[in-house]
């Protein structure tokens, strides 16, 4: 065990990009709160897991915070109302996850009054035992704001006991993204509160605060917070290299603490948990105020926005909204991404509303999603193997999983793959790298779910056959003692039969004497 | 690749400057029937010109493999060699990105083991020579296999230094003594030292533009260097000084240009070095053992071979593994 704390020096991690930053675009305006959208889009399911019971009926009148679906294990994150408004019902509403799908969702005419339900800070949270905390941090709807919207009760929760640091993660590893700086900026000592909750419900002692070296006056005023908090000697801030992907989570473990996260493991092996800083701030907001998650900041920038900045939407609220906020579109937008332009999704319309990991809207023109060439043949050269952050053979992958071959991809672990698109951007051939492991993960997931449905019904098959087959045996058994049975019952009668004939004798004998 | 066209300028003008215009017309010749035969094999294998013409490969290997000929190589040297590489090492095996083998060093290795001869009359360098034969001597002599009158063919070709070696080396000369004839400048051979610092300084401008990774020329350079010192410091009059195999034959030619070939190559960084340290060793071992005066080309294609399987055996530890493969 090395006594080496996280934080103590910045590691270098492997591979990895220099990228044009282009944050400033969207830094130049304080974060704003766009004027109340007329209806709320509230994804039902917006987290990895189950989904809560409706807590509402169609026309029910709600108010901002109330709870809309019902709390339930560590995996069922409820939703809140972001304003106060009527139910107009729960429809299939297009979702950025499933790509081109659709979610459950509920619809909320805001009233514009944006009334209050009843707050209820969890008072002296700082005396509370662990449990208490995550418990109000799960029914307060926390899930992770850096975008995999992962349930924050299910991290926080488990008894690791070696569990020792909490690191808030304020290096957001994309280009365009803003959102966390501007958090960050504006809300310093709120972040630093909110990572003591963190650490006080995981049982950590310490709390690392990552920004990225080009973040300017964040790290001052994060110190300033942290003076102010009297907690200097529990929260550090660090600053890493502005190299993309150091904001994932396992390429901001490598470069806190110089170790892996194992593949079969968890970053709580290694005694931290990861969380985003927008996270630490609902966090803080949950206990300090009794506010649940309802809002974030959501970058809205790219050379197709007019006016880019972060703005503070309600969970629910359409993109669209949000884009007309930033001052609509210039005229030669072709794509809008959610989230940066590595690792994105691209959005078919913009109908789609803002969900708890809804970081950045980013609006493309043909400039920068034109294909500059159709892919040609892998050459090998190696600079995908370069820049791998995960120290994957990319190039060996791709051949692997165009010919079909995906055992051997898995073989040469595929499944690690974070597919954050350094190959791919790198890539002198210009093959869409991350389109075809994602085909592969996908392949070897259905495989082992086919493998699984297999077994199951071998399993069953059997199960079948050694029941009929117990049956028939006992069938066989039971005839045979049957038979058995009439046999000696046979004998009996006959024997039986000739003692009779015996006296019959004997008496006719005795009868003639 | 056009990146590597021009890294290759310098050393084709001191080319030039030693032995005549021969390597020009050679150059011609070679690009032309690379880009001519990449074209109908394109055309055969219905896929379309644009995109493969224009990345400029074909037209590498043509060069690549002109940089090998004797200035003065009849014409259809280029021909054959250019059908090896063209056709049977690339297309054959699938076209760009497939090819196991580097298409120059095929195309090299058909036509030296076809025509030894042909391949062994290099002229002299110019201050050697009675006279560089010009631009029409030299047209005449690729294309009919005459020089004029005026001058003899044997009076201006001649073996290479790493010939002249090979053969004393074989007579039991020591090496301070074959280094005594003319041919031999400071370090390699008389222009062709220069030639090769031309070379370099291409494959620096390569390194610096990002176009090559140092891990090859640094590995065939340094292999070199600490296989060959010790058996000079041994037997200096049996084995030629390092400096003096780095500054011969292709070696420098080969380090930054041939053995970076990437598709033939391997692509896994520890994968690079073993390939460099291996077409070192194998080009000294041919140098001193093997049936060809130079051993650059062989040594490349043999590590071609070992190339996948090198890449399969030095494959990083992925990130959370413990071990790589596990």
């Amino acid at each position: 065990m090395d006594d080496a704390l996280p934080g103590d020096r910045i590691h270098a991690f492997s591979g990895g990009l220099k990228l044009q930053h282009h944050k400033q675009l969207a830094c130049q305006h304080p974060v704003e709160r766009p004027p109340l959208p007329r209806r709320l889009f509230i994804a039902m399911r917006q987290h990895q897991g189950d989904t809560g019971r409706p807590l509402f009926e169609a026309g029910d009148h709600v108010l901002k915070g109330q709870a809309l679906t019902e709390t339930g294990d560590d995996f069922i994150v409820p939703e809140h109302a972001p304003t106060s408004g009527t139910i107009e019902g729960v429809i299939d509403h297009p979702a950025a996850l499933p790509p081109g799908g659709t979610q459950r969702s509920i619809v909320l005419v805001t009233d514009g009054e944006d009334r209050w339900t009843g707050l209820h800070p969890l008072e002296d949270w700082r005396e509370r035992p662990a449990a208490e905390i995550v418990e109000h941090l799960h029914r307060s709807g926390l899930a992770g704001l850096g975008g995999a919207m992962f349930p924050t009760a299910a991290k926080l929760r488990g008894g690791w006991s070696g569990l020792h640091t909490v690191i808030l993660n304020g290096a957001e590893c994309e280009p365009w993204i803003a959102c966390d700086e501007m958090l960050m900026r504006e809300r310093a000592r709120d972040v630093v509160e909110g990572g003591l909750v963190l650490a006080r419900a995981a049982g950590a002692e310490r709390v690392v605060i990552a920004i990225e070296d080009r973040m300017g006056l964040v790290e001052e005023k994060l110190h300033d917070a942290t003076r102010q908090l009297v907690a200097g000697e529990r929260v550090r801030i660090r600053k890493v290299f502005t190299i993309y992907p150091e904001g994932g989570e396992r390429q901001i473990i490598q470069a806190l603490t110089g170790r892996e996260v194992p593949h079969d493991g968890l970053p709580q092996d290694l005694g931290v948990v990861v969380h985003n800083v927008g996270t630490a701030v609902a966090a803080r907001d949950a206990t300090v105020e009794g506010r649940p998650l309802i809002e974030r900041i959501v970058t809205i920038t790219g050379p197709g926005i007019a006016d880019p900045r972060n703005l503070l939407a309600l969970i629910g609220t359409p993109f669209s909204h949000l884009v007309e906020a930033a001052g609509g579109y210039r005229e030669q937008v072709t794509r809008l991404v959610l989230g940066g332009p590595m690792s994105g999704t691209a959005l078919p319309s913009d109908d789609i509303p803002v969900t708890k990991g809804s970081n950045c809207v980013l609006a493309l023109s043909r400039e920068e999603t034109t294909p500059t060439q159709p892919a040609l043949p892998c050459i090998n050269c190696g600079e995908c193997v370069r820049v791998c952050p995960a120290r994957l053979l990319p190039q060996t992958l791709f051949k692997l999983v165009e010919a079909g071959n995906y055992d051997a991809a898995a073989d040469y672990d595929l499944i690690d793959c974070i597919e954050c698109g350094c190959c791919a951007a790198v890539c002198p051939s210009h093959i869409p790298l991350v389109d075809f492991y994602k085909h592969g993960k996908d392949e070897l997931a259905r495989r082992k779910l086919d493998r699984r449905r297999a077994d199951l019904a071998r399993r069953r098959y059997e199960a079948r056959e050694e029941r009929l087959q117990r049956e028939k045996d006992a069938r066989r058994a039971k005839r045979r003692e049957r038979e058995e049975k009439l046999q000696r019952s046979d004998t009996d009668a006959k024997s039986e039969i000739q003692a009779a004939i015996e006296r019959a004798r004997r008496k006719k004998e005795g009868g003639d004497d | 690749m056009r990146q590597v066209l021009y890294a290759l300028v310098p050393a084709v003008a001191a080319h030039v400057w030693y032995f005549g215009p021969g390597i020009l017309f050679q150059l011609l010749l070679a690009v032309g029937f690379a880009v001519g035969l990449e074209a109908a094999m394109l055309k055969l294998r219905d896929r379309p010109l644009g995109p493969f013409l224009s990345d400029y490969s074909a037209v590498v290997t043509g060069v690549l493999f002109a940089l090998c000929m004797p200035p003065l190589a009849p014409w259809w040297i280029a021909a054959v060699g250019m059908v090896f590489a063209i056709v049977v090492a690339k297309h054959l095996y699938g076209g760009l990105g497939y090819n196991l083998f580097n298409p120059a060093m095929v195309g090299f290795a058909a036509v030296i083991i076809a025509f030894p001869l042909e391949l062994s009359q290099w002229l002299l360098p110019r201050q050697l020579s009675p006279g560089i034969p010009g631009f029409l001597e030299t047209a005449q002599a690729i294309f009919t296999g005459a020089l004029p009158d005026s001058t003899r063919l044997d009076a201006v070709t001649g073996a290479t230094p790493l010939d002249e070696l090979r053969t004393g080396v074989t007579e039991n000369l020591a090496i301070s003594e074959i280094r005594d004839a003319p041919i031999f400048g400071d370090f390699g051979g008389l222009g062709w030292e220069w030639i090769a610092n031309f070379y370099a300084l291409g494959g620096f401008y390569l390194l610096w533009r990002r176009v090559i990774s140092w891990h090859v020329p640094v590995a065939v350079i340094a292999t070199t260097i600490v296989v060959s010192t010790p058996l000079w410091l041994l037997g200096p009059d049996t084995h030629p000084s390092p400096l003096q195999h780095i500054f011969s034959g292709a070696l420098v030619l080969g380090a930054f240009f041939i053995a970076t070939d990437p598709v033939s190559g391997c692509s896994t960084m520890r994968g690079k070095l073993v390939f460099g340290a291996g077409v070192a060793i194998l080009t000294l071992v041919i140098r001193r053992w093997g049936g060809y005066p130079d051993g650059v080309a062989f040594a490349i294609l043999l590590m071609n071979m070992a190339a996948p399987l090198t890449d399969r055996l030095t494959r990083p530890r992925t990130y959370g593994h413990r071990r790589a493969g596990r």
